[in-house]
């Protein structure tokens, strides 16, 4: 049997049936076409799947479709602002923190949802928050030093990550 | 990777979510954090024919104080644990294994009674909670009934529970002044369950000596256990060195791990006896009133 779902997605409000076993993630990508959110392990270990939901992240491989039934939920796609690629995004590109890029946009989630409550966070508490993604090339210490980039710089107030605006002298 | 088929009902209320446990019986999981069940599921594991969604019940979310009491509804998540004040004030132990459970998309999710109720024999809430005065409260048809966690731990992955019962709370004891508690854990890689932990929960008295003690061990027997050769040994003493080091060769001895891909039975056994005096290390810092943080091992 089918329920009947309305779930924010990015902004948008999405109505729909799902099946009750449907994933969330499968929502996403299947139903909404949204395929920038990634399916890795598919058992909660990988965290390629992650996303908001209400704010909180979340694996969307381990929450059903109809949970998020009600709520808003926030993609990578989501993450853009103007035109223009959220300032951890940038981050990942500026400091190559990316190989194949199968693990990004769950690590560039993750990484906003830390930024987003610890600003200026410590090589470690990276280290400790990024450990629920995996990269399988490798390339963490670009992940981290990306990560690290994005904090805010007290001078400015900007994120250190964003690419400066056009005739803006900054560096 | 899809679970089987199953019905997805939504009780808005403890009563109603017990009425369709009577109702269903064997057929049907309660889903909460679904951190476990979910996996469980796809893998075919478990293949219920109907999910209780108990999400959506207001009265089950969040922690208070209760008096001399730290009450978690059912659906509090580890995620909560770890970023209460209260908590950290009053049981580091807590603290210390919510910060420690898998990672920060599981915490915001998993909920400690659910942890509980699935009583995985490395799973860190049933071990670390056994070093406190934790009881469990159940509703059922015939109303509620509370149960002291070493009693509602039967074996691995069994419980008390039935199968027309729900967790509704858990409740832990907020222990007097020269207290200290710690929780350490040994994992192959963060966010892994444990190859070994360890809660200790000390109380001292005004000479400094040991009042109360209580020691856990998680993931080394098939389900957590009190060390209680190793408790007698140093209730009512002055935590001297030798002392702790006789009590690390007593854990070891009450342990009874079995082989597997986390390590053998000598590396399980001295791992507990290592994580047991660490967290009476610890802890005993924090009965004094330091600041320890948490233990990353």
């Amino acid at each position: 049997m089918t329920h009947s779902v309305r779930i924010t997605v990015n902004g948008e409000a999405y109505e729909g049936d799902v099946e009750p076993r449907a994933l969330l993630v499968q929502f996403l990508r299947e139903q909404l076409g949204l395929t920038g959110t990634h399916v890795g392990c598919v058992v909660g270990e990988c965290g390629a799947c992650s996303v908001l939901v209400d704010g909180v992240l979340v694996k969307s491989c381990l929450m059903l479709a109809v949970q998020a039934n009600g709520r808003e939920v926030t993609t990578i796609e989501g993450l853009r602002r103007g035109g223009r690629p959220h300032p951890v995004q940038e981050a990942f590109v500026n400091g190559f923190a990316l190989q194949c890029g199968f693990c990004t946009p769950g690590f560039v989630m993750a990484a906003h949802a830390l930024l987003a409550r610890n600003p200026n966070p410590t090589e470690e508490e990276i280290r400790r928050d990024l450990s629920s993604n995996l990269c399988m090339c490798t390339g963490y210490v670009q992940i981290v030093e990306a990560v690290k980039s994005v904090g805010s710089d007290p001078g400015t107030g900007r994120h250190r990550g964003q690419t400066p605006e056009r005739g803006d002298s900054t560096p | 990777m899809f679970p089987a088929d199953f019905d997805y009902v939504v009780p808005r209320s403890v009563d109603e979510a017990v009425a369709m446990l009577v109702h269903y019986g064997d057929d049907a999981k309660v889903l909460a954090g679904g951190q476990s069940l979910i996996p469980m599921m796809k893998l075919r594991i478990a293949s219920p024919r109907v999910l209780i969604d108990v999400n959506g019940i207001a009265e089950l979310a969040g922690l208070r104080r209760d008096g001399d009491r730290l009450v978690l509804g059912a659906l509090c998540r580890h995620a909560d644990v770890a970023a209460s004040p209260l908590v950290r004030e009053h049981l580091p132990l807590m603290h210390d294994a919510a910060q420690l459970t898998a990672d920060v998309q599981v915490r915001n999710r998993g909920t400690v009674a659910g942890s509980l109720a699935h009583a995985d024999p490395a799973g860190d809430w049933p071990a670390a909670l056994l070093a406190l005065d934790t009881h469990v409260t159940v509703a059922g048809p015939d109303g509620t009934r509370t149960v002291p966690l070493a009693a509602f731990l039967v074996d691995a992955y069994t419980t008390q529970l039935g199968a027309n019962e729900l967790i509704t709370q858990v409740a832990v004891g907020i222990p007097p002044g020269r207290t200290g508690g710690a929780y350490a854990k040994f994992e192959r890689r963060a966010g892994d369950f444990a190859v070994a932990s360890a809660g200790v929960q000390v109380t001292l008295d005004e000479a400094g000596r040991c009042a109360a003690v209580a020691i856990s061990c998680g993931a080394v027997a098939p389900s957590p256990f009190r060390a209680r050769a190793a408790e007698a040994m140093l209730a009512g003493q002055a935590l001297s060195e030798d002392l702790l080091a006789q009590a690390e060769h007593a854990v070891r001895d009450e342990a009874s791990p079995f082989a597997d891909t986390r390590g053998s039975v000598e590396y399980k056994r001295h791992l507990a006896g290592v994580l047991v005096r660490r967290a009476c290390v610890a802890a005993l810092a924090r009965a004094r009133g330091e600041r320890v943080d948490t233990l990353h091992l």
